[in-house]
């Protein structure tokens, strides 16, 4: 399943890195994308917008993480060449991640 | 029983510079505010104000502070609402003397207004030997091209300027939070080492410092998330407890909503470490904030905490940094994609054969891979048209200008049915930052009485 039906997120850029928040809709959810959404994952997602590491901050009052994304603002949001120089469109792309679905829900 | 303890109201007027300006004065005019706080300053918009003021000194501040002070000035004299605003962007001073004469203008005689300044460390940076964080690169060997350096300065002396009964604080560089946590600290009195409120403080702050960004703005996907009237999104309250505790709300009749969905996606907005969220008055810790509805449209959020703040500032750093020329032009129809590619290969040609002098270059098919590159579109269908985009960068403004110059001529030269070509020229700033050691910022304040016929 896609992670959209599990979780929203947004996008938020500091230099040259990104930040994307990954938000269940039901906490229930939470341990389950702790298991599956890995920082290896979502690296291997975003290969092409992210050419430094992949940290994520784990939430769980929140039912939410925080994927922290080095060297992916094509150098910085006030230098970039890129049509969306802030990354703002990177969260809703890694919700059509595909996911396991979440047992007994 | 009621509950009479004290609480602040805080607006949030605006999220950027150029935001809507009718939800801050609907804010001023039935939030019941105690404050109405505009956040203004993007992170290279001091810079851009600098060269403003050099071209002309009377400038440099916002350039909708005119705009933003006639629409809402009447209603929060009226109401009693004080402003907060770092819209003095480059220029605080005269932000201030400009909105006193406005007051003046409006039959406003009584109000004061506070210039904060003190964060412009232009010449202490220059004079330094400091690394840029990003980069390690020296400070010095930019020198010739640095535009402007400003120090995000904490809530200090914008507390200060409101015990001295301000109206109206207008400041430069402050950090977006300390806008919403200075009448905090003014009403409450807490002190400056209460690491754990301040940080709750702090959270109350970034919650609305991107204003509609909480209350439904920057949230809607059709069949996953519906905010209901966005056309008239309404701005955010805080309303505030000694502890910091806060309510967040918006006008009843105002667009959008808010839940606890909307209050997390915006606490995490721009965040890095959530257990150490650098700020100038605290080192704050998001990790056991708790968000709960209480009613429609109000959430309630607690449990930010925070540690001591360190001994540096962030200071951000603005440099010319070359130029970017852009062009693009559409194709559609069936076999779209094929013409936009030999469109690229066209101009990646032409612009090797010609000459034209560039350190970077990028090509990208806006519908396909510009946002996200081929990887991820090599797993969807081709579009129905598709945008072709070249840009480069390059230190002379002559040689960008003919990367754009290259994509026009596709018209005539290039594959079937290419149309709308747009291209444009333009100098960047780029910023980066440095930590300055705190006893180099002297942050002031200056008031100025919009009686006064001087001013």
């Amino acid at each position: 399943m896609k992670l959209r039906e599990l979780a929203h997120g947004r996008t938020g850029d500091k230099g040259n890195t990104l930040n994307v928040s990954v938000i269940c809709f039901d906490a229930k959810h939470y341990a389950h994308l702790r298991d599956v959404l890995t920082c290896e994952r979502v690296k291997a997602y975003l290969a092409d917008v992210v050419k430094g590491s992949v940290v994520r901050y784990e939430l769980p009052l929140l039912g939410a993480f925080n994927f922290v994304l080095a060297n992916a603002l094509g150098g910085g949001v006030t230098r970039s060449l890129a049509l969306d120089a802030h990354g703002k469109s990177v969260s809703t792309a890694l919700l059509d991640i595909d996911v396991e679905e979440p047992t007994g829900s | 029983m009621t509950d009479t303890s004290k609480r602040i109201r805080i607006g949030a007027g605006a999220g950027y510079s150029g935001d809507r300006i009718e939800p801050a004065v609907e804010l001023a005019e039935h939030g019941a505010l105690d404050y109405l706080v505009f956040e203004c300053l993007a992170e290279r918009t001091v810079a851009i104000a600098q060269q403003a003021r050099r071209r002309d000194p009377s400038l440099g501040y916002d350039p909708l502070l005119e705009a933003r002070m006639r629409a809402v000035l009447p209603v929060a004299a009226k109401n009693g609402v004080r402003i907060i605003s770092n819209m003095g962007a480059a220029n605080p001073g005269a932000a201030a003397r400009k909105t006193a004469q406005i007051a003046r203008e409006l039959g406003l005689r009584d109000l004061k207004i506070a210039a904060v300044s003190g964060d412009d460390v232009l010449d202490v940076v220059l004079r330094s030997t400091l690394r840029f964080e990003e980069t390690g690169d020296d400070v010095s060997a930019y020198a010739d091209r640095i535009v402007s350096a400003n120090a995000y300065l904490g809530a200090a002396p914008i507390v200060a300027a409101l015990a001295a009964g301000a109206d109206i604080v207008l400041s430069g560089r402050v950090a977006d939070p300390s806008l919403f946590t200075a009448p905090l600290i003014h009403e409450f009195g807490w002190r400056m080492d209460d690491w754990n409120t301040l940080g709750q403080a702090t959270v109350v702050g970034h919650l609305l410092e991107c204003a509609g960004q909480v209350t439904g703005g920057y949230f809607a996907d059709p069949g996953y998330k519906d905010v209901p009237n966005l056309a008239r999104l309404g701005f955010p309250i805080g309303e505030v407890d000694e502890q910091a505790n806060v309510v967040i709300g918006k006008v009843p009749h105002a667009g959008g909503y808010v839940t606890e969905a909307t209050c997390k996606e915006q606490l995490l907005y721009e965040i890095h470490d959530p257990a150490r969220y650098y700020q100038p008055d605290v080192v704050a810790d998001f990790t056991q904030v708790c968000v709960a509805q209480e009613a429609k449209d109000r959430v309630r959020v607690t449990g930010g905490r925070g540690q001591a703040r360190t001994g540096t500032l962030k200071v951000s750093v603005a440099y010319i940094d070359g130029y970017i020329g852009e062009g693009q032009i559409s194709y559609g129809g069936p076999g779209a994609v094929a013409r936009a590619r030999l469109a690229l290969d066209i101009v990646r040609e032409r612009l090797s054969l010609t000459g034209v002098d560039t350190s970077e270059l990028r090509f990208d098919l806006i519908g396909v891979n510009a946002l996200y590159g081929d990887g991820l579109a090599a797993t969807h269908h081709d579009p129905y048209e598709v945008r072709v985009r070249v840009a480069g960068r390059s230190s002379n403004a002559d040689e960008a200008a003919r990367i754009g110059n290259e994509v026009e001529t596709l018209y005539t030269n290039g594959p079937a049915g290419g149309g709308g070509v747009m291209k444009a020229t333009r100098e960047v700033l780029a910023v980066q930052s440095v930590l300055l050691s705190r006893d180099y910022m002297k942050p002031v304040f200056e008031m100025v009485e919009a009686s006064n016929e001087t001013a």
